[in-house]
């Protein structure tokens, strides 16, 4: 037999090296990305727009480290997503929602929408808006009154009011706010909607340090602003109006919930795009990011299908 | 359509980690026993042609077989055969090595003299006789590559300097030590098997062995440099044919197939070389790196010298290694012990520490479809890791899994480090014993 210095090394299939990104530093960039947002709302909502955020953070947390330690399957919380999912359904509820009803929304997006079906990479549907799709259709009234927005962290006065969407689809067009007030987030709407500039902000940090691919949130704004011209109606105002930016930046571009390849992307994205603007301009509700997202994960399955790669020189 | 509208290869850009480059080849003082596994070579294994006891001297054969899927194995030392035994190879099988302790006067075999070439033929009967492989990585007989069924349709060479793999400056150092034996074996190469092209496909990291050819070519038409950008894995076969000639290489076809020849610019220079001087494939240029290796350097070392011998002649092991690589950080083999001998078709010895060698566990796979975006074959790594755990070999097979060319990107940028070449190789040849049984 041969002699040798070193045996019992390690042996594993190759490559041998890796690039350093792990599913912790995707989520950790997500949350960054998502607190000029927040801080914004803050400032926009009060502490109560915060403090509704930490009570989704922590609730999902410990909904996911609930479900987990009793199905007994691995840990998994170090992996972050559930502080994002908790900060994503908060950013689409209104402020002033009580924490109770908050709570059941933690609940549908971590146990029903993500671990029930497997937890993170099976869910089909982004937790996220299926959380808040559920309190929106059991608590219409709470889901729907609008703190209005006055400026400072400490206020705690609750007045409510329409969101510009609501004003648009009742036809109260001189109830409308001016486009610095919409980029800047100074009108009715979920807590972590309002802010585009921000959203803008935190969007760009995600396409800048390569998390999320341009082709969503471009093709969906795009489709939108499209979609809103043919029907005569001001573009920059449905993108900016609602929770079109953070949809678009956010929640559509999911990864688990939307297409593999960059063409399946895009058809995703159109399909976003004209849901939204097709439920704004015609259906009950005055917004449709949340069902528009919703529709298109369902049938993200079949874009995948739809848009497989060909191999070069594969007849 | 070059040019800026060029679409560049997918790949992962890589950290080179080319710390030996400037480091000149220098000779291994020779290791006092050398093992000669009987199969270095892509095909069927070698019978041992001498017996304990004897004596050999350098470039003697020691191993051959009448069949031609093969290279006959030469002794790299003189010496005594002390020893015929089984050793387990580095991919699990046992093979017999011939052991031969060496006399250090490393008197040459008489039989070496430079090979008479009059045709085809005599060629082809020469490189076989010189042991050579594809010196690349892939050890595919050079005579079995060099007489495909249709000679007659392949018109180019391609040449891969591309070198994509980190730590790895073998093959720069033979472009610039070796160059005017890598330009001779370009053109035996291509005087005998009548071709009319040559691409040398070097990368853009490369640029001083850009400029020694460039000047060395001056006048010589019909060999051009192709300077590739330098990314992973720009020196696959199918990615260098496709970047040096346009072509497209088909999965499961040879490049023979669509007109075209590949060797490492290691594999012409020794075919070179041995025009001139006859002696057949004892030696290796390799480069010996990692954190765990005290003074990283280039070495030519005989075939059959145990690992630690060459560790020890680069200072010996700095700190304990955990992982020792034959072969670059991206397709190369772990070992498990360092007393493996040298095989013709190392072109590194990697001894990493703990730190660089520990990967993450597996988690759950996100669907970011990062692979998706890396696999320069077009694959959908994601979906293959799929069908591999849900045991759906027909989907795999759907999904192409055999084109992949296991070069490991997909791998590499996972973020869930999901084990997804592993996966591939597992596919590969769960298919191919399922075609087999058919």
């Amino acid at each position: 037999m041969e002699n040798m210095r070193y045996g019992n090394l390690i042996i594993a299939h190759s490559p041998h090296i890796d690039a350093g990104i792990t599913t912790q530093k995707i989520m950790g960039h997500v949350i960054i990305a998502l607190l000029p947002a927040l801080v914004v709302s803050g400032f926009i909502f009060g502490m109560r727009a915060i403090l509704l955020t930490l009570v989704c953070i922590v609730f999902c947390i410990l909904f996911e480290s609930l479900f987990l330690r009793v199905t007994g399957r691995q840990d998994s919380i170090n992996d972050l997503s559930a502080v994002v999912t908790g900060m994503l359904l908060s950013f689409n509820l209104p402020s002033s929602l009580p924490f109770w009803q908050a709570i059941i929304g933690c609940f549908f997006a971590i146990v029903v929408a993500k671990q029930i079906f497997g937890g993170i990479g099976n869910n089909f549907v982004n937790p996220a808006i299926l959380g808040r799709v559920v309190l929106l259709i059991s608590f219409p009234s709470t889901m729907t009154s609008w703190p209005l927005p006055k400026t400072g962290f400490l206020h705690s006065d609750m007045a409510t009011g329409a969101t510009p969407l609501y004003e648009l689809s009742k036809g109260n067009l001189e109830n409308l706010p001016n486009f610095s007030e919409m980029f800047i987030g100074l009108h009715g709407g979920s807590l972590g909607e309002t802010g585009a500039l921000a959203i803008l902000l935190g969007g760009g940090f995600l396409l800048f340090t390569r998390i999320i691919t341009p082709q969503i949130p471009l093709v969906f704004l795009g489709t939108m602003g499209l979609v809103a011209i043919v029907f005569g109606q001001n573009p920059l105002f449905h993108i900016l109006a609602g929770g079109a930016m953070l949809g678009a930046f956010f929640m559509a571009t999911d990864y688990t919930t939307a297409p593999l390849t960059s063409k399946g992307k895009i058809i995703f994205a159109i399909g976003c795009g004209f849901l939204t603007m097709m439920i704004r301009l015609f259906g009950a509700y005055p917004e449709g990011v949340s069902f528009a997202i919703l529709f298109m994960n369902i049938l993200t399955p079949h874009i995948n299908r739809l848009t497989e790669h060909k191999v070069e020189g594969v007849a | 359509m070059k040019g800026i509208f060029a679409k560049r290869i997918k790949g992962v850009e890589l950290l080179d980690h080319k710390n030996t480059k400037n480091m000149k080849t220098e000779p291994i003082s020779l290791p006092d026993k050398v093992y000669l596994s009987m199969v270095q070579h892509i095909g069927l294994r070698c019978n041992p042609v001498v017996s304990e006891g004897d004596h050999v001297d350098v470039g003697q054969p020691v191993g051959d077989t009448d069949v031609v899927f093969s290279a006959p194995i030469h002794a790299s030392v003189s010496g005594t055969v002390v020893k015929i035994e089984k050793i387990m190879s580095i991919m699990g099988s046992m093979d017999r090595h011939v052991v031969i302790e060496a006399d250090g006067k490393q008197t040459m075999w008489e039989g070496v003299k430079p090979p008479v070439v009059t045709d085809t033929d005599s060629f082809i009967k020469a490189i076989r006789a010189s042991g050579i492989v594809g010196l690349g990585g892939a050890a595919f007989p050079v005579s079995v590559k060099y007489s495909p069924k249709n000679l007659e349709l392949v018109d180019s060479l391609v040449v891969n300097g591309a070198e994509c793999e980190p730590y790895i400056t073998s093959d720069y150092r033979a472009m610039l030590e070796d160059t005017e034996y890598i330009i001779e074996g370009i053109e035996s190469v291509m005087k005998w098997l009548n071709l009319r092209r040559c691409y040398i496909g070097i990368e853009d990291n490369k640029p001083e062995a850009l400029a020694k050819f460039f000047k060395a070519l001056e006048g010589k038409y019909h060999i051009k440099v192709v300077i590739l950008k330098s990314r992973y894995p720009q020196g696959a076969e199918k990615i260098i044919i496709k970047e040096t000639t346009g072509k497209v290489l088909p999965p499961g076809k040879l490049p023979a197939d669509i007109g075209v020849l590949v060797s490492n610019v290691a594999t012409v220079g020794f075919i070179g070389k041995y025009m001139q001087t006859g002696i057949p494939l004892i030696e290796k240029r390799i480069t010996v790196d990692g954190g765990a290796v005290t003074t990283p350097r280039n070495l030519l070392v005989p075939l059959g010298t145990p690992i630690y011998k060459i560790i020890e002649a680069c200072g010996g092991y700095k700190e304990k290694p955990s992982k020792i690589l034959m072969g670059g950080p991206m397709m190369g083999r772990a070992i498990y012990h360092d007393g493996k001998p040298l095989i013709k078709n190392n072109n590194a010895i990697l001894a990493l520490t703990e730190k660089e060698a520990f990967i993450e566990w597996e988690s759950p796979c996100i669907n970011c479809g990062r692979c998706i975006r890396a696999c320069p074959t077009n694959l959908m790594p994601v979906l293959l890791n799929r069908a591999y755990y849900n045991n759906d070999f027909m989907e795999m097979k759907r999904l192409n899994v055999q084109a992949c060319i296991g070069c490991g990107c997909c791998s590499y940028v996972c973020p869930s480090k999901r084990m997804l070449n592993m996966v591939h190789s597992l596919g590969k040849s769960k298919l191919k014993e399922m075609e087999k049984k058919q």
